[in-house]
C-alpha cells in the first residue's frame, strides 16, 4: 500500500503571515493538530503543532488578559524543518519515520508543492483495513513452525471448507522463535469447524482455545 | 385489549433450513412451543399464524436487486459467481431451495406480531422465528438472509408513526440492524455482546454511535470473554434503564438471542439460565414504565438447541403472561420426548445445574473492564451528571 492511497487531500493550511490566533480557531474547527505553513504557491515552508501553540500561549494562571502572543505571526514558532513524504513512498515505510522520529504528521510533497497529510490517525486505520475488521469475520490465532509452506497448508485447509479469508498476518511467535503466529480472519459466523479442522492437522490454534469450542 | 400476550407461531418457520449440519437450527422454534404447551403455559386461543412478508415490505430494507437475486436463488436459478455478490452461496448462508419464501416468512412473523401488539389486540407479542440482525440491505450474511427486525422497525416507523427502541441481547453484535438506522435519531440501537475481537462480526465497539443525525442513538456494549452472569446482568440493566430513560420508546423490540450461554458452541461469555430470566423481566418492566406495555420479541442465535434455547426462549414468554412456574423440573413428558433425539443429554430443570463450569481465574479483572466500558458507553447521556460519582 502506498502513501497517496491514505493520505488526506482536503488541506488545512496556514500563510507564513496569518496570526497564532487563526491556526488556534482552524485547529478547533477542523479538530486538527497539526497544520501546514505554505506560501501562496503551496510550497511548505514549515509546519504549527498544538504544542507550538501552548509553548507560545502565557501560563494557564494568566487567563485575565489578552493574549498578545497569539497577535504574532505563525512563521515565528512555526517548525521550519520538516520532516515529509511523497506519495509513492510505502506506508510501512513511513509508519518507521513516525516511530522513529516520534511524531504525528508527515506532510505529502509532490514537485515541491504540499499535495496532502498522512496523520498518526491514518495509519492506525490503514492497520484496521489490513486486518479485515471493517468487514464481517470471525479471528483465529494459529501457532506454527516457522518454515517453508506452512501458511499454504493452513490457507488449504480453510479452502477445504469453504471458508474466504478476509485477511492474514504473519508475526513472530514471541515465546519462541522457531514458531510463527498466523492470524485470520475469515468471512464466517461460525469458526468452529476451521479450528476443528487446523487442531486434527496438529495445529495449535492460540485463540480461540479448543476448550472453548467444546464443552 | 384482549390479551397480555400472543405468541405467533407455525410449523413453517422452520423451512427456513441451510442444510442437516448447519448451526442455525429452527427446531429450537417448536421445541420452545412444545415446551410451553407441555408446561400448560399456551393455549390454542395465544397462538396466531404469521403471512409471509411481501416483496413491498422487505423492499422498507433491502435493495430491489438482492431480493431478487435470493428469488432466483429461492428457484436454483442464481450462478455461484452472482450469490457470492450478495453474500449467497456460502458456508455462513447458503442456498437452499425456497429460501426466498421461507425467509420471508419469518420477516412475516415479526410483521405480525408488530400489527398485533399495534393494533392494540394484546399488549406483547413474541415471534421467535424472527431475529436475524445480521441481514444487511443488499447482502446476506452471518446465518440471516432478509432482516426481520430492521423490517419491523421500518414498517413500524412508516405505519405507526412509532420512535423504536431496539434492545439486542445475542452474543453477536446486531450489525445488520445498526446499520440500517445508523443516521436515524428516532429509532434507538442497544446491543450489548462479546467483544469483537476474535467473535463474528468484529464490530459493535462502543465508538460506534450512530452518524449524522443518528448520531448518538446507536449504543454498543461490548463485553470480555468469560463475562459470567453477574456482570453481564449488572451492566446490561444499568445501561438499558438509562439508554430508555434517556430515549423515552413508544415501543420496545427485542431481539432475544440465547447464545450468550456457557454452552453456547459459538461465544464464550459464560452466562447461565440466571441471565436469560432477568432479560424477559427488564424488557418487561420498561416496555410497561414507557410504552403502554407496547413490547414485541424476536429470537435471534442460539446454537446450543437442546439445553439452552427452548428454557430460555420459554422464559420470555413465561414472564410477558405472567406464569408463574411451580417447580423446577421441566415437564417429563417434554424431556422423555426430545431425549430421543438429543445430542447432549437434556437438562431437565428451569435453573442450570451450580458449578456448571470450572471457576473463571480472572474474573475481577473482566468485571472492572466491563464496568469501565459501561461507563464510557454512558458517558454522553449521562450529560450533567458527569461529574457525580458513577459506580
Amino acid at each position: 500500500m502506498i502513501v497517496e492511497e491514505i493520505m488526506s487531500r482536503n488541506l488545512i493550511t496556514l500563510l507564513p503571515t496569518d496570526k497564532i490566533k487563526q491556526a488556534v480557531v482552524l485547529m478547533n474547527k477542523y479538530h486538527v493538530r497539526h497544520i501546514p505553513v505554505v506560501d501562496k504557491e503551496y510550497t511548505l515552508l514549515g509546519i504549527i503543532s498544538d504544542r507550538d501553540i501552548k509553548d507560545a500561549a502565557p501560563s494557564i494562571f494568566a487567563q485575565d488578559r489578552e493574549f498578545e502572543e497569539f497577535e504574532k505571526p505563525v512563521h515565528e514558532i512555526m517548525t521550519k524543518n520538516v520532516i515529509v513524504a511523497y506519495p509513492l513512498d510505502f506506508v510501512e515505510e513511513i509508519s518507521f519515520t513516525f516511530y522513529e522520529n516520534k511524531i504525528s504528521c508527515l506532510p505529502i510533497i509532490h514537485k515541491g508543492k504540499l499535495v496532502g497529510i498522512v496523520t498518526k490517525t491514518d495509519i492506525l486505520n490503514t492497520l484496521v483495513q489490513l486486518t479485515g475488521a471493517h468487514q464481517p469475520g470471525s479471528q483465529i490465532e494459529v501457532k506454527v513452525p516457522n518454515v517453508a509452506g506452512k501458511l499454504s497448508e493452513v490457507t488449504k485447509l480453510l479452502s477445504d471448507h469453504h471458508l474466504n479469508i478476509l485477511s492474514v498476518l504473519v508475526y513472530p511467535y514471541k515465546q519462541d522463535d522457531t514458531y510463527r503466529t498466523i492470524v485470520f480472519r475469515i468471512e464466517t459466523l461460525n469458526p468452529t469447524k476451521a479450528i476443528y479442522a487446523l487442531v486434527e492437522h496438529g495445529y495449535e490454534v492460540l485463540r480461540p482455545h479448543i476448550t472453548d469450542v467444546i464443552r | 385489549m384482549k390479551h397480555d400476550a400472543l405468541f405467533v407461531y407455525s410449523p413453517d418457520f422452520l423451512t427456513y433450513k441451510f442444510n442437516a449440519h448447519h448451526p442455525f437450527n429452527q427446531l429450537r422454534v417448536e421445541m420452545t412451543y412444545d415446551l410451553l404447551k407441555a408446561l400448560g403455559a399456551l393455549s390454542d386461543q395465544q397462538v396466531m399464524k404469521p403471512r409471509q412478508a411481501s416483496v413491498e415490505e422487505l423492499k422498507l430494507i433491502h435493495h430491489d436487486a438482492y431480493i431478487q437475486a435470493v428469488q432466483k436463488a429461492s428457484q436454483g436459478l442464481l450462478s455461484k459467481d452472482e450469490g457470492l455478490n450478495f453474500g449467497l452461496g456460502t458456508e455462513d448462508t447458503p442456498i437452499f431451495p425456497n429460501m426466498h419464501e421461507a425467509s420471508a416468512y419469518l420477516v412475516g412473523g415479526t410483521l405480525t406480531a408488530v400489527d398485533l401488539v399495534m393494533s392494540g389486540s394484546t399488549r406483547h407479542a413474541i415471534s421467535l422465528g424472527g431475529g436475524l440482525h445480521h441481514g444487511f440491505c443488499g447482502k446476506a450474511s452471518g446465518f440471516c438472509i432478509y432482516n426481520d427486525s430492521a423490517v419491523a422497525i421500518k414498517y413500524l416507523q412508516q405505519k405507526y408513526n412509532a420512535r423504536v427502541l431496539y434492545i439486542d441481547t445475542d452474543a453477536h453484535h446486531g450489525d445488520g440492524v445498526q446499520v440500517a438506522f445508523y443516521d436515524d435519531p428516532k429509532i434507538c440501537t442497544f446491543s450489548i455482546h462479546e467483544t469483537g475481537r476474535y467473535l463474528f462480526p468484529g464490530t459493535g465497539t462502543i465508538n460506534e454511535r450512530g452518524y449524522g443525525n443518528g448520531y448518538g442513538y446507536s449504543f454498543n456494549l461490548p463485553l470480555d470473554a468469560y463475562t459470567e452472569d453477574e456482570s453481564f446482568l449488572y451492566t446490561y440493566e444499568t445501561a438499558i434503564r438509562e439508554i430508555a430513560e434517556f430515549f423515552k420508546p413508544d415501543v420496545i423490540l427485542t431481539q432475544n438471542g440465547a447464545d450468550a450461554h456457557y454452552h453456547d458452541p459459538l461465544t464464550h461469555l459464560y452466562t447461565t439460565m440466571e441471565t436469560y430470566k432477568h432479560i424477559p423481566k427488564i424488557a418487561h418492566e420498561l416496555a410497561h414504565k414507557y410504552c403502554n406495555g407496547r413490547w414485541i420479541a424476536v429470537g435471534g442465535g442460539g446454537y446450543d438447541i437442546w439445553r439452552v434455547v427452548p428454557r430460555a426462549w420459554s422464559l420470555i414468554w413465561l414472564e410477558m403472561t405472567g406464569f408463574t412456574l411451580k417447580e423446577d423440573l421441566l415437564p417429563k413428558n417434554w424431556v422423555d420426548k426430545w431425549s430421543k433425539r438429543a445430542q447432549h443429554p437434556l437438562c431437565t430443570t428451569w435453573s442450570d445445574p451450580p458449578n456448571l463450569y470450572k471457576k473463571v481465574p480472572r474474573k475481577k479483572e473482566i468485571e472492572e473492564k466491563n464496568s469501565r466500558t459501561l461507563q464510557n458507553l454512558l458517558f454522553p447521556i449521562r450529560g450533567t451528571e458527569r461529574n457525580k460519582n458513577v459506580t
